[in-house]
């Protein structure tokens, strides 16, 4: 059957198949170095993490023992401090422009936010020098909260915007013909409606953050010990990470692939349940 | 797509809200404007107004910070800051003419090797892959482009960077003679791990912002070009990728912008010297390596700090305007869409 048709056709089947063949390579060939780094995380850093790595405090590099405890109290702290700053201006400044629609400020406003979001997460750290710790003569825990709240507020607010914008105009409009006020309407209605969404961009914009290593190197300092002062230094996750990288000792490389191995499965795990909010936020809309 | 990191969310989000913008103010007539214009609306809108201004402050705030600092280092060296090629702290003579270039030559390497594999990747999984892979992959590829860049940094300096060490020396001892390929670095680090490891973590981006912009595309464009008896491949490379193009372009853009920022994984595997360099065996340097390997030792307030900001600065403008064209490419083909 084939035979008959002119070779005209049969070489652009050929093609295609060939073409859909080339995408499905490149498909492999990218899995490879990722798939190749999951693994490693998952089988290195597993095979590193006992109970002594949650509990005990940092010990020198080159010291057998020690632990993670003073890091992942301090990358909580600091995820708390900037969550406190970051959070507010992302979900009131989401609102205004959910609300705004296309007007000139709107707009000026969801490009600058964009570009912020593009900007090197190493300049926010470099901010947070010039304006906190050098003005204060220390780093700090607030001085890492202030550069990671800068990373993640962008993060905050177009999430936020796209959850209120999914919330079906017609429920707007009902409580608004029943003489709510607009912002009443806002805060009673549309918010509600969008919560899971709402909630969704705060976990986005914590993912966006928990990790980052740049900002923090010159303005949390450093701690082996437990501190939750946020006026003084602390130790971090990805900071000690990335010192025991550099380390020439087996059990610092042990331990910072474990470190690898939690602060993965915290993305992992945050990023799995924004996916299931959004995934009910559209059931629901849909069924609305 | 929530998944993925703001500026691709929102990026990736924008085609399918632009058909339904269902919040847009209705019109009203200025008497009922008025009457609704109750003094909590007036508080509700002045206060988030004053968020959403606050976020252009801290833009302002960015580049003001960074300007004041580099003031001392601008007034000395000038534009020639730009282009000089020597870094030596003792003598006070500042280049960042290597870290420069060199932030540029190993991003756009890396764009070379990630924007075409990713193209390809984001046309599988928006035209040709079955559902059930399309689901699964499309997440493994948004949470990919979430994992943090240390957790990249630390997979390339401990088991990429010792791969490398075994083949660079034979590369270098058969191609020694041309440009890329001379000089190997015994450790494995330099040019080449830096410029790997950078197309690695771009790829999900690239993959993910142009599936997006992909699938965005209407349905009738596909079934018109297939109904009028083109293949698959040929609908895809003649209608679906040239109607999706700038949005395609703004993703790569986007990943450049992260390219040009990465920081901690290029640090941990590039080797970091201060020449100007452009063998991919050999070690090199980039304004964000330079930041971190650096800034540490300067003392705040001195020369040398002043010049670790203003090179800070020349990044902080870099990544605007990258991430600015990516921007307003974004929503021309969004208009696009709408319309």
């Amino acid at each position: 059957m084939i035979s008959t048709l002119p070779p005209r056709f049969r070489r652009r089947k050929a093609f295609d198949a060939l073409g859909r063949t080339v995408a499905v390579l490149a498909v492999m060939l990218a899995l490879i170095p990722l798939g190749a780094m999951i693994f490693y995380v998952l089988q290195q850093g597993a095979g590193s993490l006992n109970l002594n790595f949650f509990t005990a405090d940092a010990l020198g590099l080159g010291q057998p023992g020690g632990g993670y405890h003073a890091m992942i109290i301090g990358t909580l702290l600091l995820i708390g401090v900037s969550s406190v700053i970051g959070i507010p201006i992302g979900l009131l400044s989401g609102i205004h422009l959910a609300g705004r629609g296309q007007t000139r400020f709107a707009q000026t406003v969801r490009f600058v936010t964009d570009v912020v979001a593009g900007t090197p997460s190493i300049i926010a750290g470099i901010l947070a020098f010039a304006l906190i710790v050098e003005a204060t003569g220390s780093f700090s825990a607030l001085a890492g909260g202030v550069a990671l709240a800068l990373l993640m507020f962008p993060t905050v607010t177009r999430a936020t915007e796209a959850a209120i914008a999914a919330v079906p105009s017609e429920i707007r409009e009902a409580s608004l013909a029943l003489g709510a006020s607009e912002w009443k309407t806002m805060l009673r209605v549309i918010l509600p409606a969008a919560a899971s969404g709402v909630v969704t961009a705060i976990i986005l914009g914590v993912a966006r953050v928990a990790g980052e290593t740049a900002p923090l190197v010159f303005t949390v300092g450093y701690s082996q010990f437990t501190s939750t002062n946020i006026f003084g230094q602390i130790g971090t996750m990805p900071v000690q990470i990335w010192d025991q990288a550099q380390s020439a000792y087996p059990n610092d490389i042990h331990q910072a692939w474990a470190g690898a191995f939690v602060l993965f499965m915290l993305i992992l795990v945050l990023n799995l349940l924004a996916r299931l909010l959004t995934y009910r936020l559209t059931r629901r809309v849909q069924n609305a | 797509m929530t998944a993925l990191s703001s500026g691709v969310t929102s990026l990736a989000s924008r085609p399918n809200d632009g058909t339904s913008e269902p919040l847009k103010q209705p019109s009203r007539r200025p008497h009922e404007q008025a009457s609704s214009r109750n003094l909590g609306d007036r508080i509700f809108g002045a206060v988030t107004g004053v968020f959403a201004a606050a976020i252009i402050a801290v833009a302002a705030l960015i580049f003001i910070v960074l300007l004041v600092d580099s003031l001392q280092p601008l007034s000395r060296f000038g534009l020639g800051f730009l282009s000089g090629t020597s870094w030596n702290v003792v003598t006070l003579q500042f280049g960042l003419a290597p870290a420069l270039i060199g932030t540029l030559y190993v991003s756009f390497l890396a764009l070379l090797i990630a924007a075409p594999v990713g193209l390809l990747i984001a046309v599988f999984l928006s035209e040709t892959a079955p559902r059930q892979i399309r689901t699964v992959l499309g997440f493994v590829i948004e949470l990919l482009a979430a994992v943090p860049s240390i957790v990249y940094g630390l997979w390339a300096l401990l088991v990429l960077v010792p791969l490398l060490a075994r083949f660079e020396p034979t590369i270098s001892s058969h191609f020694g003679g041309f440009f890329l390929f001379s000089g190997a670095s015994p450790t494995g680090q330099g040019i080449l791990a830096a410029v790997l490891i950078l197309s690695i973590m771009i790829l999900p981006t690239i993959a993910a912002i142009s599936r997006d912009v992909m699938i965005a595309v209407p349905n009738a464009q596909r079934e018109a070009m297939l109904a009028l008896g083109a293949t698959r491949w040929e609908t895809t490379w003649k209608v679906i990728v040239p109607y999706a193009r700038a949005g395609i372009i703004g993703g790569i853009l986007l990943a450049l912008g992260r390219a040009v920022g990465e920081t901690m994984a290029v640090q941990m595997v590039i080797g970091s010297s201060q020449s100007l360099n452009f063998s991919l065996l050999g070690l090199g340097t980039t304004i964000p390596a330079t930041l971190v390997n650096q800034f540490a030792e300067a003392t705040p307030g001195s020369l040398f700090a002043n010049v670790l900001i203003e090179a800070a600065l020349v990044l902080f403008i870099l990544s605007v305007i990258i991430n600015a064209s990516a921007r307003l490419l974004v929503w021309r083909v969004n208009r696009k869409f709408s319309a």
